[in-house]
């Protein structure tokens, strides 16, 4: 029986700049790149030399953990930089594109037959196994656990972030291809979520249970879901993958291929127009960011959501993950008295002389700027309002802090990942790193425990 | 504008990179984020942040004691020169705009009330700076609350000298030792309060500090009286208690500085409740906690359990409701009990928090016999079991998970086939 979810905690930020539902085919990149900090705490053994030819599809490295787990190359072309940091750490490789693409053929794969042990080697050989990640730790799964049940949420809620409906049209054969595939690897349920009023192509599929989704954001994510339809026990593991990833996942199990490209959102109040845009993971920003346009110079750009994206540069590279590129103006300028006027044109949950509750329709254009300083733990009771977790965040957070392993995990740190806490870092009256302390409690907790 | 402006902005951030790194760095910081808003841009997690900060949330708080400030200064002229006319048996009609908002009153504010104000910010920030640069951290904003706090909780006869002492031992033992602001574990004005209490017992507790000059002129032919309502109360003395309700409602009584009007603390909490910056739940349980315990003692006299003659009788038997009226229990109550710092943290605990505030605070208000004010005694109490509280409140949390956890059937790690098997069992 499907269980319908209704979330009333939360706040919707809403933002000016949100892409217009057509779809514009992007230039074609030069340069790909794939950034490693993607995928974390992976250590990458390199499978092929700098300089070297790869195909589309054809493994660049594997995970120093896992030999089968493998990181295939969007596209064919060459490997011309392994970019190294301190302790020749790598931190991004770059490909440049072929002309004409060839793409590694794995073929047909008959995915109603599998059993679950063949779809695992099939995904872990083709590079597809990364799109699935793992609570807790939030991470990429281990192929070598055994999920409780899987997530997928097809509701989007993050501000700015790429409307799900949209960008999954027209692929439901891959969408149940990847959904049967998966159904093989949990003796659970594939949970699966869209909004109480969508017309998504998820809604269609078979094998899944479908959760009607409501409220405002954190209700589209996945932790959320989660935590309200079977939160993850202490031992247990549940894995979750993003739509767009499954559309990837299923055009290869359906033809052999692996499909690095997407459809991606381009939005934010820095973009002259914010629309959609076809391109592949790794492609250079530049090549659809100017052709939207931008409004001004002085402005950041987002690998993802403005909540949980990962900062970028107009010449950084499509995140594994994304599929929303936002960029909106940097804030760094003084406000002369700011903590003491009255505020419009900022988001708020407080009414101190804040007045975004007069109207809740209104969208806003906010900047990188922190309106406030780094301060401790001040005020209680205002991470509640936003936090539709059955948690107690402030209290989490400082077990985090204080690295404290029983109350990190008795307080439930096993069932969230850091964009749980993007919304109360947002209206954190302190100003303190949620997301942050969150990661490095999930990466203590990994290390002691996992 | 302002190419005066920009230039002046400008120089402030060279200044700012001067002093960045050196000793002299959270001073200079703290004028300056008090002068603009920094240029701080996010560097880690979300990319873009609410419009609130601490200033904010502090100069919110601030806002709301402004009127009780502005009323405490005319209420001292007021309360000094009723206290004369009612030492010459002068009888006075009372008329707010003739009586009460008169230049005169508002004179001896100026002179009396004002000095304090002074006295408590000019020496606790110059603690905190002081702090702030000996340990490199910011300036925080706690103090700002505070060192409006503390003024209108003292008695209007108190020395600045015992203020000054009172407020270096309140930031330094009371705050600055746990490590600063959002780190005590006592509210700092109340521990300013008890300090002046406790060290200055005589002083502090005697019935003539409440009305200006209500102390020098003891023994001589001018001498006034100083008695609070609760002071008159706790001598049984009820026949000399000529405040109409009127009066304690709106305020126009002896007692600290700022803790008389009612009327303004309640106005002062709506607005604190109504922009989300104090805790409802601990204001409205507190209430009803001070109301609970005041009908307790009420029956405890209607049913005729103590004689008059008894010490309590006066306090036990007064109105249960009235005690909201007089005294610092709607003061502290709004301002003080909702510091979010030491009080309780969860939602839960707030209400538990709050209840026992006005519980105990009327209950030691009663039975104190050498102070007839159980107010901050109270919070302070609570404050040190308010993690208590909590602990038990996020306990239920943990228990419910552990809970959980046990009657969860954990899956095999790994193995493939057991996979397999699990699946055809449940289809």
């Amino acid at each position: 029986m499907s269980k319908d979810i209704r979330i009333r905690k939360g706040l919707n930020i809403n933002l000016v700049g949100a892409a217009e539902q057509t779809t514009a085919k992007a230039v074609l990149s030069n340069v790909y790149a794939i950034n490693l900090e993607d995928f974390h705490g992976i250590t990458p053994k390199m499978l092929v030399k700098q300089g070297a030819e790869v195909k589309a599809g054809e493994p660049l490295f594997f995970n120093k953990s896992d030999e089968a787990m493998l990181f295939v190359s969007p596209v064919s072309g060459e490997l011309v930089e392994i970019k190294r940091g301190a302790r020749r750490k790598i931190l991004s490789l770059k490909i440049l594109a072929d002309k004409t693409q060839s793409i590694v053929e794995h073929g047909g794969f008959d995915t109603e037959k599998a059993t679950s042990a063949e779809v695992k080697a099939h995904l872990l050989k083709t590079g597809c196994w990364p799109f699935i990640k793992q609570r807790p730790y939030d991470i990429i799964a281990n192929p070598d656990t055994n999920p409780k049940s899987i997530f997928i949420s097809g509701y989007t809620t993050a501000p700015l972030a790429a409307d799900c409906d949209y960008v999954l049209q027209g692929k439901e054969k891959e969408l149940q291809a990847a959904i049967t595939a998966l159904g093989k690897l949990t003796p659970g349920k594939v949970h699966v979520s869209v909004g109480a009023n969508s017309s998504s192509p998820l809604a269609g599929l078979n094998g899944i249970e479908l959760h009607k989704v409501s409220g405002p954001h954190p209700a589209g994510l996945v932790g959320t879901q989660i935590n309200k339809l079977d939160p993850i026990n202490k031992g247990e593991v549940v894995w979750t993958v993003s739509p767009q990833d499954l559309v990837v996942i299923g055009e290869l199990l359906l033809t052999g291929k692996f499909n690095a490209e997407r459809k991606i959102a381009l939005a934010g109040s820095s973009v002259k127009a914010p629309k959609y845009y076809t391109t592949k993971i790794g492609a250079e920003i530049a090549t659809f960011l100017y052709a939207s346009g931008v409004n001004n110079d002085n402005f950041r750009v987002i690998n993802g959501d403005v909540l949980t994206g990962a900062k970028s540069r107009p010449d950084g590279h499509l995140g594994f993950y994304n599929n929303t590129v936002t960029a909106i103006p940097e804030g760094d300028d003084y406000e002369m008295f700011g903590w003491a006027l009255p505020v419009f044109n900022k988001v708020s949950t407080t009414r101190a002389l804040t007045f975004s509750w007069l109207n809740p329709k209104k969208k806003y254009d906010l900047n990188t700027n922190t309106n406030g300083e780094h301060r401790a733990f001040v005020v209680t009771g205002q991470y509640e309002e936003v936090f539709p977790l059955d948690i107690f965040p402030m209290q989490l957070l400082k077990a985090c802090m204080i690295k404290d392993l029983d109350e990190m995990e008795q307080l439930g740190l096993y069932e969230v990942a850091p964009e749980d806490f993007a919304l109360t870092e947002f209206i954190c009256i302190s100003k303190q790193p949620h997301q942050k302390i969150i990661r490095e409690g999930l990466d203590l907790l990994y290390k002691e425990i996992g | 504008m302002s190419d005066k402006r920009l230039t002046f902005k400008k120089r402030l951030h060279i200044l700012k990179h001067h002093y960045r790194d050196k000793k002299m760095a959270p001073a200079f910081n703290a004028i300056h984020t008090f002068l603009f808003s920094p240029d701080d841009t996010t560097h880690s997690g979300a990319h873009v942040r609410g419009a609130d900060d601490l200033k904010r949330t502090m100069n919110m708080v601030i806002m709301a004691l402004l009127p009780v400030l502005l009323f405490s200064m005319f209420n001292a002229g007021y309360q000094y020169y009723a206290a004369i006319d009612a030492a010459n048996n002068v009888s006075r009609e009372f008329s707010l705009w003739d009586t009460f908002l008169t230049w005169d009153n508002f004179w001896i504010g100026i002179i009396k009330v004002l000095p304090l104000v002074v006295v408590s910010y000019g020496v606790g920030l110059l603690v905190e700076f002081i702090f702030a640069i000996i340990k490199g951290h910011e300036v925080e904003e706690g103090y700002l609350v505070t060192g409006m706090l503390v003024p209108l909780i003292v008695p209007i006869d108190t020395p600045l000298w015992m203020l000054a002492v009172a407020v270096v031992f309140g930031v330094v033992i009371g705050k600055e030792v746990f490590g600063g602001t959002g780190m005590n574990i006592l509210n700092p004005a109340l521990t300013i309060r008890a300090f002046l209490f406790f060290a200055y017992p005589t002083w502090m507790s005697g019935d003539k500090v409440w009305v200006y000059q209500a102390v020098e002129r003891t023994g001589t032919a001018d001498a006034i009286s100083g008695e609070t309502v609760l002071g008159a109360l706790a001598q049984n003395n009820l026949a000399e208690l000529n405040y109409s309700v009127s009066d304690m409602f709106f305020g126009f009584i002896p007692g600290s500085v700022g803790e008389t009007s009612t009327f303004l603390i309640l106005l002062g909490g709506l607005f604190l409740i109504y922009s989300k910056i104090a805790s409802w739940r601990i204001m409205l349980s507190a209430v009803i906690g001070s109301l609970v315990m005041g009908l307790i003692f009420n029956l405890v006299v209607d049913m005729g359990v103590i004689s008059e003659a008894s010490n309590f009788y006066g306090l036990m038997s007064f109105e249960y409701w009235k005690h909201l009226l007089v005294g610092g229990l709607a003061f502290g109550i709004v301002y003080m009990a909702t510091d979010p710092v030491t009080g309780s943290q969860t939602n839960k605990g707030k209400w538990i928090y709050g209840f026992l505030i006005g519980f105990m605070s009327v209950m030691i208000r009663v039975f104190n016999p050498a102070y007839p004010e159980g107010v901050f005694l109270a919070i302070l109490l609570m404050n040190v079991f308010a993690p208590t509280i909590d602990h038990y409140v996020v306990k239920a949390n943990i228990n419910k998970r552990l809970k959980r956890f046990k009657n969860a059937t954990i899956l095999p790690k790994d193995s493939d086939s057991k996979a397999e098997e699990l699946k055809a069992e449940t289809v």
